[in-house]
């Protein structure tokens, strides 16, 4: 599903941020990324959704390869792609559902299939009553699963999420854990970047932790713990 | 869209629009003056009618000149007497030897032969002198062009600041919207469907703006219009008609709103575009 191999990113301004990264995701597996801040997970994840393109190496999304792709490709690469901020990214002018929709739009999908979908998406997520509500009218966790949900719309292969519990409680960040697993079990790859120590020890999973922009290490059922 | 950048597109487009109408006004003024230079070649008094004859064909030879017209001294001199009016009695006598010659008045095809064309028939047999009012004439072209050139860099400037005004007004309207281009990219939009709201945006904003300069300019123009012809109007300055000028102007000011906004608009979106 995803591979990089020998993957290094140099910023313009000198900052090497990635320094030889090579790792293999597969289809369906879930996998926490952890390291300190400044590390690299946020490079690492832009390059992923080619946000960011690699000074040099390889990564293969899907049948996707990042370095010889054309520009007009990105979009396609993005539509199998769903990405979830630990902002949420939502349009405040919009309603839930026209915040979803919006995502099914920019694909020009028909009206009825828009609707279909999103009351889809909304049911799995667990907020068909509040379709009509304003972002700023729900709870910050409400709206982390309004991104879920727009992530998973347009029924990507893989969801990235950068530290989406980051501005949650304890209580509504496992919300949030139980409804990406949900939507995991369901084959969706799911890569999460994240601080929370209790998450990554508690609900086990492969963990890559990355260090300085190298990995330091992958452990098939790890903890939280990026010094090594 | 704001209202912001549809006033930024009413004001230049007013002022282009203004000076547009002046400066063909002045072209037309200039074309008009200049149609008005003509030769009056002067013929040597011993000419025989057949050399007059000869030298009539040759002017009208010239590739250059476009008319040529003939008058006999004595139509000359009645032209003189008459123009005397209540003196003209005094000059009556002169009709038995009249100290006249008779005149070929050439018209050059372009007014900035005249001075070549002159030259020309000077160098002919027969001819005592030529008179085009030199002076004159340089200077008024000197004048014309000048006023041309400047009117021309006048308007290009305006444009320029224009699209400038545009592309900065729209960027705001970008910026504003920043997050949402941002969202669409990460869910996949094209190029093109992030583009083309704004190149509506920009074409409407265009038209918008150039529409209330029109209705100005066309209501004022003709009030001056009426205004000047109704009163006495100066003999030698006649303004160009509303009709025909309006119709340039307005499709003119349309289109420029029109290519400035969507130059403008797609200048502004480029730079969010990029990855």
């Amino acid at each position: 599903m995803i591979q990089m191999h020998d993957v290094w990113k140099m910023y313009p301004n000198g900052v090497s941020a990635v320094n030889g990264i090579s790792i293999h995701i597969k289809q369906g597996e879930f996998v926490y990324i952890v390291g300190a801040s400044g590390a690299g997970k946020s490079t690492f994840i832009k390059m992923i959704y080619r946000e960011e393109q690699p000074t040099q190496g390889d990564i293969m999304v899907g049948n996707w390869n990042l370095a010889t792709m054309k520009e007009s490709q990105i979009p396609l690469l993005r539509r199998s792609i769903g990405v979830v901020f630990q902002d949420f990214k939502l349009l405040p002018s919009m309603t839930v559902f026209e915040n979803i929709a919006f995502a099914m739009e920019v694909l020009e999908a028909g009206k009825s299939t828009i609707r279909r979908s999103v009351m889809d998406v909304l049911d799995i997520v667990r907020l068909k009553n509040k379709a009509r509500f304003l972002p700023h009218e729900l709870s910050g966790g409400e709206q982390q699963r309004v991104s879920i949900a727009r992530a998973i719309v347009n029924n990507p292969s893989v969801v990235i999420c950068d530290e989406p519990t980051g501005n949650l409680d304890p209580e509504t960040s496992w919300e949030i854990m139980h409804l990406l697993e949900e939507i995991n079990d369901r084959g969706t790859t799911i890569l999460m970047a994240t601080h929370n120590k209790d998450i990554v020890n508690t609900m086990r999973k492969r963990v890559i932790a990355i260090d300085n922009g190298r990995i330091s290490r992958d452990d098939v059922r790890g903890g939280y713990r990026y010094e090594s | 869209m704001t209202f912001a950048s549809v006033s930024a597109v009413t004001v230049m487009l007013l002022v282009v629009g203004a000076f547009l109408m002046l400066i063909l006004n002045i072209n037309h003024f200039a074309d008009e003056l200049e149609a008005d230079v003509e030769i009056r070649v002067f013929v040597d008094r011993e000419a025989e009618a057949s050399d007059q004859d000869d030298l009539g064909d040759d002017i009208s030879s010239l590739t250059a000149v476009e008319a040529v017209d003939y008058i006999p001294r004595e139509e000359g001199l009645d032209t003189f007497i008459d123009g005397m009016g209540d003196e003209a009695e005094y000059f009556e006598n002169l009709r038995e030897e009249n100290p006249l010659n008779d005149v070929f008045v050439v018209q050059a095809s372009e007014p900035q032969q005249t001075e070549q064309v002159a030259e020309e028939i000077d160098r002919m047999d027969m001819v005592d002198n030529t008179e085009y009012g030199q002076q004159v004439f340089e200077q008024l072209f000197a004048a014309t062009d000048f006023v041309r050139v400047v009117g021309l860099i006048l308007i290009l400037g305006l444009l320029f600041t224009a699209v400038f005004l545009i592309a900065n007004t729209i960027k705001l309207t970008i910026i504003a919207r920043k997050k949402e281009i941002q969202i669409m990219k990460l869910v996949g939009a094209t190029n093109a469907f992030i583009r083309w709201p704004f190149f509506i945006e920009g074409l409407l904003l265009g038209v918008l703006g150039s529409l209330l300069p029109i209705v100005l300019l066309t209501y004022g123009y003709q009030r001056f219009y009426d205004a000047v012809s109704g009163a006495a109007q100066l003999e030698f300055f006649t303004f160009l008609p509303p009709e025909s000028l309006l119709w340039q102007t307005a499709l003119l000011l349309v289109s420029v709103g029109a290519v400035v906004g969507v130059w403008g608009s797609l200048m502004s979106v480029r730079k969010f575009l990029k990855t």
